[in-house]
């Protein structure tokens, strides 16, 4: 994946999006979710994207997230300009590069906590030789040894969102993509979650981006985007 | 190592939704027994009717022409010659020619009554054709010798006598081996005399039919056509018939019975089949969320494809392998309540179609998880994961 940095693509950020546009064909007409867009985001950022409902947070999380890619403009990654890419490359773009964080936690429910954390780190090595590892990752996040081997139906909330957040960094990806991670949290479970990502972002340098509907949330940014019917404001 | 992860999440939705896997198992298992046993009856079938037709294959049969297929005996009227035995025994040169005579009569055997065919043959030609199983071969005139199965039922011995009333009085002097049922003559059901005495006993001169032996099976075609040839120039006095293509005939038309019945049974795999396509189909549906999480984090669309695909594995290969198992079971009951015996169980050829019915097991369940498994792969990480 180590390849050329597209010349476009060249400078410190590590996210940018040039007049980035996205449509989506509907039925009914194109929906423009975002309209040239240009947006840098530098190594160690914390950002946190805010807006209403269907103002186009989701969907510049997912371009970030290389789940999506652009219908026009130049959007780089890591240096590397994603549009055209294909659905493999972008594959590998998130196991390696990217850690996601979602609302509703998403840890595979067939999976104990460990296993959680293991399956990333699995794909990107094809090794098991990685349990040291990722109990290093979980205790990090503060969960008692005892929680590992429980199957994520037996955790709370809180419990379940430090899980996957050690899925996510077990492959130590700079980039932490966070899909409002304290909306089914209570205050308080919610306060340390964002204490945890703080860190990561001040001790490990981690490039934060966070989508979040929450102002004492987003107050832990450094930066707050705020978009409004497909554009910056 | 991926596959071995995958491998272990496929094994644990089995495990989790264990009731509809148990379904879908059972489904194949039931396939797979079907499948198996038709096959192992039909083989076996297939089997017993070669095992009873005697196995002569290299026999030329040449029988006067009745317009009909009339093989055996009792056609008086129609009758081939010593002329006609000649011009045969011309054309199938060097092969050997044994004529035959038969007939059917009274015999009294004890104090017991009964009626059996008789079959007039050179004492040189009965050990060409048949084989002794107790005493000796015909030497003298009034002697005879016993078909295995006419022996059994009238309780002769060697040594015994059989009255044919005014035809005269034989000695049994040998026991035949049993032949099975042929197509030139059966005579397991009957007794064997000799030549001369026969035509003097029944008064007739004519021979009931001729066999030709065919050392080389290759020449049996042309052995054949030359007979044809010499015999029927002007208009058709004999009929000519090959053993070995009434049996090709016989066993043919068993074995499309044997493939019918197993295509029964393969009809019921395909029941399985669509099972496991329904169970699977069921299972990417109420993961599609799960799909995304995975997706998004990094796992490649082939990944997501393999994993479904072990799923249909796991299924199928439990399936199969019990399927395969209780079919040797299937397959003794279905023997044993069809023929009365299991010899015909324990062969290569029987044994056979447990290696297909496993084969065909598995291959259904993969071929059933492939679209469920490409559903899977193709599906949005971004409409997966909004799924609820």
């Amino acid at each position: 994946m180590e390849e050329a940095i597209s010349p476009e693509c060249d400078g410190d950020t590590i996210i940018r999006f040039r007049e980035v546009t996205k449509v989506y064909p509907l039925p009914g007409g194109d929906v423009v979710a975002l309209e040239k867009v240009s947006l840098d985001i530098g190594k160690g950022d914390f950002i946190a994207i805010m807006g209403p409902s269907g103002s186009g947070k989701s969907t510049l999380l997912n371009l970030m997230g290389c789940l999506d890619t652009p219908t026009s403009g130049n959007l780089c990654i890591k240096g590397r300009n994603i549009w055209g890419m294909s659905d493999e490359d972008l594959t590998v773009l998130r196991r390696d590069y990217l850690g996601f964080i979602f609302q509703q936690f998403n840890l595979l429910p067939l999976l104990t906590a460990l296993e959680n954390v293991q399956y990333p780190l699995i794909l990107k090595t094809g090794s098991r030789e990685c349990r040291e590892r990722c109990i290093d990752v979980l205790r990090a996040m503060d969960l008692d040894d005892t929680l590992y081997s429980h199957k994520p139906s037996e955790l709370s909330g809180g419990q379940q969102q430090r899980v996957a957040i050690a899925r996510a960094l077990v492959n130590d990806p700079e980039i932490l993509l966070a899909d409002e991670p304290t909306g089914n949290l209570d205050t308080k479970t919610g306060a340390a979650i964002m204490h945890l990502l703080d860190d990561l972002n001040r001790d490990r340098g981690k490039t934060i981006i966070m989508v979040t509907h929450d102002p004492s949330v987003a107050e832990y940014a450094h930066r707050i985007i705020r978009i409004v019917d497909g554009k910056i404001s | 190592m991926h596959s071995l992860m995958f491998f272990e999440l496929a094994r644990r939705n089995v495990r989790l939704h264990w009731l509809r896997s148990l379904l879908a198992i059972l489904g194949i298992i039931i396939g797979v027994v079907t499948i198996v046993s038709m096959g192992i009856l039909g083989n076996s079938l297939v089997l017993a009717i070669s095992d009873s037709l005697s196995s002569v294959g290299d026999s030329i049969i040449v029988t006067p022409h009745t317009g009909g297929m009339g093989f055996g005996g009792g056609q008086s009227s129609n009758l081939l010659s010593d002329r006609d035995v000649e011009q045969i025994r011309r054309s199938a040169a060097p092969h050997v020619t044994i004529p035959v005579y038969s007939g059917s009569s009274r015999m009294k055997i004890g104090s017991e009554d009964t009626v059996g065919t008789v079959y007039g043959l050179r004492p040189d030609d009965i050990p060409i054709l048949l084989e002794v199983e107790e005493g000796s071969f015909l030497r003298g005139s009034s002697g005879a010798m016993v078909g295995a199965t006419f022996a059994e039922q009238n309780e002769i011995k060697v040594g015994s006598r059989i009255n044919l009333g005014e035809r005269g009085s034989l000695r049994v002097v040998g026991i035949l081996k049993e032949r099975g049922m042929g197509f030139d003559i059966n005579p397991d059901f009957g007794i064997v005399v000799e030549d001369q005495w026969f035509s003097q006993a029944f008064e007739q001169e004519e021979y009931n039919q001729v066999i030709v032996k065919v050392k080389d099976l290759n020449e049996i075609e042309e052995v054949k056509d030359s007979i044809d040839r010499t015999m029927n120039r002007k208009e058709t006095v004999v009929d000519v018939i090959d053993t070995r293509a009434i049996l090709e005939t016989i066993l043919t038309t068993f074995g499309q019975i044997s493939t019918f019945t197993t295509v029964i049974g393969g009809i019921s795999l395909i029941v399985a089949g669509v099972s496991i396509l329904n169970i699977m189909l069921m299972s990417v549906t109420e993961r599609i969320k799960e799909i995304g999480v995975i997706r998004s984090i990094g796992t490649q669309r082939k990944e997501v494809r393999r994993m479904f695909l072990y799923e249909a594995l796991i299924l199928g290969l439990i399936g199969s392998s019990i399927g395969g198992a209780l079919s040797l079971i299937g397959g003794y009951a279905v023997s044993m309540v069809m023929l009365q015996t299991t010899e015909y169980l324990f062969v290569p050829s029987s044994l056979v179609y447990i290696v297909y019915g496993v084969g065909f097991g598995l291959g259904t369940s993969l071929i059933s998880g492939f679209y469920p498994a490409w559903k899977a792969s193709n599906l949005n990480p971004i409409d997966a994961l909004r799924h609820e």
